[in-house]
């Protein structure tokens, strides 16, 4: 205890009469969490200010005693220094580790505190729980199961208060279940920077609604529904549509923005209900925009193309690969790649253009608004990607107005095409008529209509790979639910394509891809798929700071400082 | 010899010659302090108030000169100060005389505790109900500033200060400091967790910020007219000066009396004339709705100066804040509500607990739901539906109250409610039993 050693910064606290090592000012709740202690809490989230509201992590809490006329440490009798406990239990996310502190989480005093203010909570709490969308993670009933009395001693009228209110367009309230945490406000304000909730009326008849005149609509709106701890604020799109623990989740990555927040995909039996956040405090914190919550749909989408065709008419596999492959062999190809495809994906793109003969690659840039927070200006999450395997040297532009010109002058004669549509990146009707279009993608559209041959592809959710995202960052997404019949992986068909270019059988999973990616590129050598971690691997940009990329700072990205960030 | 008021703050408030003006007040030596305290080291009126041994009036009774020592005075920040007008603790209305009857006082009083402060702006939060008292203070500010006792260059000096009268919306909880800070800074009036809000160093504006009650404030031209020796000669050790109680219910002559020195029963048997005719004393609520009821033919032990244990009755209790605290309660906000034998405590109980029920921030769980959950059942049990397991079921939740929230009103519920069946337990069961219907409600119905 006495003798810490002081090189590491750390400091050591007493919990329940055991030792713990934590940072200086750390939060007790997380400080216990670390070490394996479960102080119950509502309104307290890491990510947000502290307000000490619903009182659930009280505890007691003590600190070494000094004498006040010496100033010296005062001892028990044996020698151990004399803990000094605050009369009443402090609220464990209100207070700040300091040397020697003492924290109790299991006292009787603490087990009363924690059933009173759970009871509390609950008789007004309607009991919804048979049909309430919370139910399975839902905060009030781990609690009650896991501190509360059991049973009931409420015999009065519960309050009545509005059941389905519309924050927003996305978002419904249920206000008899809302235990007035505040922790939507506190998001919106601090977070979202979008002051729009706040309660109205006293005492236990307050009520969460939205400032008059104004809606939560905001792109960050469903994060409240993430951290709201009941089942007050639930997402109009999932309400009641599926049980979650019927729920399997995926590790995934939103596929909007170059700010590759990381996700978690919510499916069963092959059906996606639902996307939300997944933690990563150097990228995402634990928020992500309300827009990558919807591109679950695209699964499903009418548009999706759900067989190969070759102009025009459904065919086999084999065929289609086959007559893709004549094309590509008749000569004067130039590749269209794509931000949104893979690293894998892209590297084997790669490898089909120097097959070619050096045929010229270029991808196609969005670019949009940046909202400062998770949204980037650069709407593709892997060019980047492209980048570090090499597929392209300099960034993509707009409109594809050098390859117009090698259609029109006779240059290019065969396109092949990874999802994207080249009429919206300039290319006109005549131009697309003069080429044989090789499209492989996953919704129809006019490049799709043209095309001689279609290779029908798997969106992000129903594949494996990597993407590279603004700061460097190399993560990894998993496969959540498997394609729809009629379509193949890209990564296999790229393999394919590329095989039968050479002549020679090709690696076609990511991680047999990885084996080549690591001894060739010079940025990923020595990585492998599995060796990506969850929260990602950080590559060393440096080599492309020159480049004029769109992104500005963001929640955690900063422009200026991406470059002097190391590979590790 | 009867048992007079010792009148140092009311002195000339009751005086039908005195008017609210600043002639009235210049006239009996108003402003004089003020112009002497500008010469002074404003450290030197700080200590001159430590020593005067002044505690707030407001309600806990902390030592005005160590919460003006607590004040961060080297971040660099602008200090303020707060004047506490809310007065919302019920039966409490002795701010309201000071203001209405003699607002240059408690101007001078700000300027001074300004001055000692190093504090350039002043407020007043004065309550909602309280419109005459605003007015009256902002017209007594002007004729004060027309003088130089407020604004640029006090009494010809270089110190300036300004005060500007801020009202609030009407809530009990904005009395509690920090609420009323947050009230102040346009929100809602929730209190503020400490750690870290102090408001001796994250206060209003997150500066540091001296919040003082009304008759506090008044004392302080007083104690630098007097000197603090002169000063603690009124009163006993620890509890010097004069208080101002508020007397209301079933006494004969309720009202606002200053005293100093006297016993709990030289107040309500001497001052304010005995019970009403044909009436015996009940119960006493000593320092506003908040406080611990007091039984009037109680028996309190307590230990003499000399160590002694002795017994000491209702009508002896010293009355001043020790003397209350002696007694298991406290003297709070000075506002002594009487209760004869004409009085159902169980009705009293159910009437006080829906205030604080209505007056509940909202902000944290215990006070929140437990205040609602009070009214609730003891407007059941007063209206002939209580339970023999209601009483036990009530002690034990409000328990669960106090103590467990962000600001100390938890206990405007738990003590209430736990001294009021403490100290009634068989008047409150005996009401239980009259009243049980052996059913439950849902029973009733089936039985229909």
């Amino acid at each position: 205890m006495s003798d810490q050693p002081k090189d590491d910064g750390l400091i050591t606290i007493n919990l329940d009469g055991r030792d713990v090592r934590c940072r200086p000012g750390a939060n007790i709740v997380d400080v216990a969490a670390s070490a394996g202690v479960e102080i119950p809490h509502y309104c307290y989230h890491p990510k947000l200010t502290v307000s000490g509201n619903c009182r659930m992590c009280l505890v007691e809490m003590g600190m070494p005693g000094r004498d006040r006329a010496t100033g010296k440490p005062m001892t028990n009798p044996d020698g151990s220094p004399l803990i000094q406990w605050m009369p009443g239990p402090a609220i464990a996310c209100g207070t700040k580790a300091a040397p020697g502190m003492h924290i109790r989480t299991t006292s009787d005093v603490v087990k009363k505190c924690r059933e009173g203010v759970q009871e509390f909570l609950l008789i007004n709490h309607p009991l919804d729980c048979p049909i309430c969308d919370q139910a399975g993670e839902c905060r009030l009933q781990e609690f009650a199961t896991g501190y509360g009395k059991g049973y009931s001693r409420f015999e009065e009228q519960k309050n009545v208060k509005p059941k389905r209110t519309q924050l927003g367009p996305r978002v419904t309230l249920d206000d008899e279940r809302c235990i007035l945490c505040s922790r939507c406000i506190r998001f919106s304000r601090e977070i979202a920077k979008d002051d729009v909730l706040g309660f109205t009326e006293r005492g236990s008849y307050s009520t969460l609604t939205c400032y008059p005149g104004k809606k939560l609509e905001n792109n960050y709106s469903l994060n409240t529904v993430d951290i709201c701890p009941v089942g007050a604020l639930t997402s109009t799109d999932f309400r009641f549509k599926m049980r979650v623990w019927f729920l399997k989740q995926t590790p995934s990555i939103d596929t909007e923005t170059s700010t590759g927040c990381n996700t978690e995909v919510w499916s069963r039996e092959g059906k996606i209900y639902r996307i939300t956040p997944r933690q990563n405090d150097a990228v995402n914190d634990t928020w992500m925009p309300d827009s990558g919550r919807e591109l679950y749909k695209q699964v499903e989408a009418p548009t999706r193309l759900k067989s190969f065709l070759v102009r025009g008419q459904a065919a086999s596999t084999a065929d289609a690969i086959r007559e893709a492959t004549t094309l590509l062999k008749s000569g004067s190809v130039a590749i269209v790649g794509s931000g949104r495809a893979s690293v894998e994906e892209q590297w084997v793109l790669k490898k089909i253009a120097t097959a070619l003969g050096g045929a010229s690659v270029r991808l196609v840039s969005r670019v949009g608004q940046g909202d400062d927070l998770l949204v980037s200006a650069d709407r593709n999450p892997n060019v980047r990607g492209a980048l570090v395997t090499g597929l392209i040297s300099k960034l993509p532009e707009q409109k594809l107005t050098d390859l117009a010109a090698d259609i029109d002058a006779g240059r290019v004669k065969t396109l092949l095409v990874h999802g994207e549509d080249l009429t919206a990146a300039g290319l006109t009707e005549a131009q697309l008529a003069k080429v044989q279009i090789v499209a492989l993608a996953t919704q129809a559209d006019a490049i799709t209509a043209k095309a001689a041959v279609v290779l029908a592809g798997l969106t992000v959710f129903e594949k494996f790979g990597s993407f590279v995202n603004q700061q460097f960052r190399l993560q990894k997404f998993v496969r959540a639910v498997p394609g729809p019949d009629g379509a193949a992986d890209d990564l296999v068909l790229l393999a394919s394509l590329l095989a039968n270019l050479t002549g020679v059988s090709t690696a076609s999973t990511v991680d047999t891809v990885w084996t080549s990616i690591a001894a060739e590129v010079p940025l990923l050598k020595g990585l492998s798929f599995q060796a990506i971690e969850p929260t990602g691997v950080v590559l060393d940009g440096s080599s492309f700071a020159g480049l004029p990329f769109v992104e500005g700072k963001s929640l955690r990205y900063d422009p200026a400082a991406v470059t002097a960030v190391k590979a590790g | 010899m009867p048992v007079t008021e010792t009148r140092l703050l009311l002195k000339h408030a009751d005086d039908p010659a005195y008017g609210i003006d600043l002639a009235s007040y210049e006239k009996v030596g108003g402003y004089e302090m003020l112009k002497k305290a500008v010469g002074l080291k404003p450290e030197d009126i700080r200590t001159e108030i430590k020593n005067s041994g002044l505690r707030g009036r407001g309600g806990a009774g902390f030592p005005c000169g160590v919460k003006w020592d607590l004040v961060d005075r080297k971040s660099g920040k602008p200090i303020y100060l707060i004047v506490n007008c809310d007065e919302s603790e019920p039966g409490t209305f002795k701010d309201r005389q000071l203001v209405h009857k003699d607002p240059h006082q408690l101007i001078e009083g700000v300027m001074i505790s300004a001055f000692a402060n190093n504090v350039a702006l002043a407020f007043i939060y004065i309550r909602e109900e309280m419109p005459k008292g605003a007015k009256i203070l902002n017209q007594a500010i002007e004729e004060a500033r027309a003088k130089g006792y407020v604004g640029a260059n006090i009494c010809g000096s270089s110190y300036s200060c300004d005060i500007i009268v801020h009202r609030g919306a009407g809530a009990y909880i904005c009395g509690e400091e920090t609420g009323l800070i947050e009230s102040m800074e346009g929100k809602r009036a929730y209190p503020r967790i400490k750690p870290p809000f102090f408001p001796a160093v994250l206060g209003l504006y997150q500066c540091p910020t001296i919040v003082n009650n009304v008759e506090t404030l008044c004392n302080v031209p007083h104690i630098l007219r007097m000197g603090a020796a002169e000063y603690c000669k009124i009163g006993r050790n620890n509890n010097t000066g004069t208080r101002i109680w508020c007397v209301s219910g079933q006494v004969q002559r309720p009202g606002y009396y200053e005293v100093a020195g006297i016993t709990f029963g030289q107040l309500l048997n001497d001052i304010c004339g005995g019970p009403l005719p044909g009436r015996k004393f009940k119960a006493i609520v000593p320092g506003g709705g908040s406080s611990k009821i007091l039984r009037y033919d109680e028996k309190f032990k307590g230990k003499k100066p000399d160590g002694t244990p002795h017994e000491f009755t209702f009508d002896e209790i010293p009355l001043d804040f020790d003397g209350i605290a002696s007694a298991g309660s406290m003297s709070g906000s000075g506002a002594v509500i009487v209760m004869d034998d004409s009085v159902d405590i169980m009705e009293a109980l159910a009437n006080l607990v829906a205030f604080y029920a209505h007056e509940s921030c909202g902000q944290c769980t215990p006070c929140r739901e437990g205040s609602l959950w009070a009214k609730k059942m003891t407007h059941r049990m007063c209206g002939g539906e209580a339970r023999e397991r209601d009483l036990t079921t009530l002690y034990d939740m409000a328990g669960n109250i106090g103590g467990r929230t962000v600001c100390p009103m938890g206990f405007s519920t738990t003590w209430p409610v736990q001294s009021y069946i403490d100290k009634f337990r068989p008047e409150i069961e005996a009401k239980t039993r009259e009243n049980r219907l052996g059913m439950s409600r849902d029973a009733r119905l089936i039985e229909k």
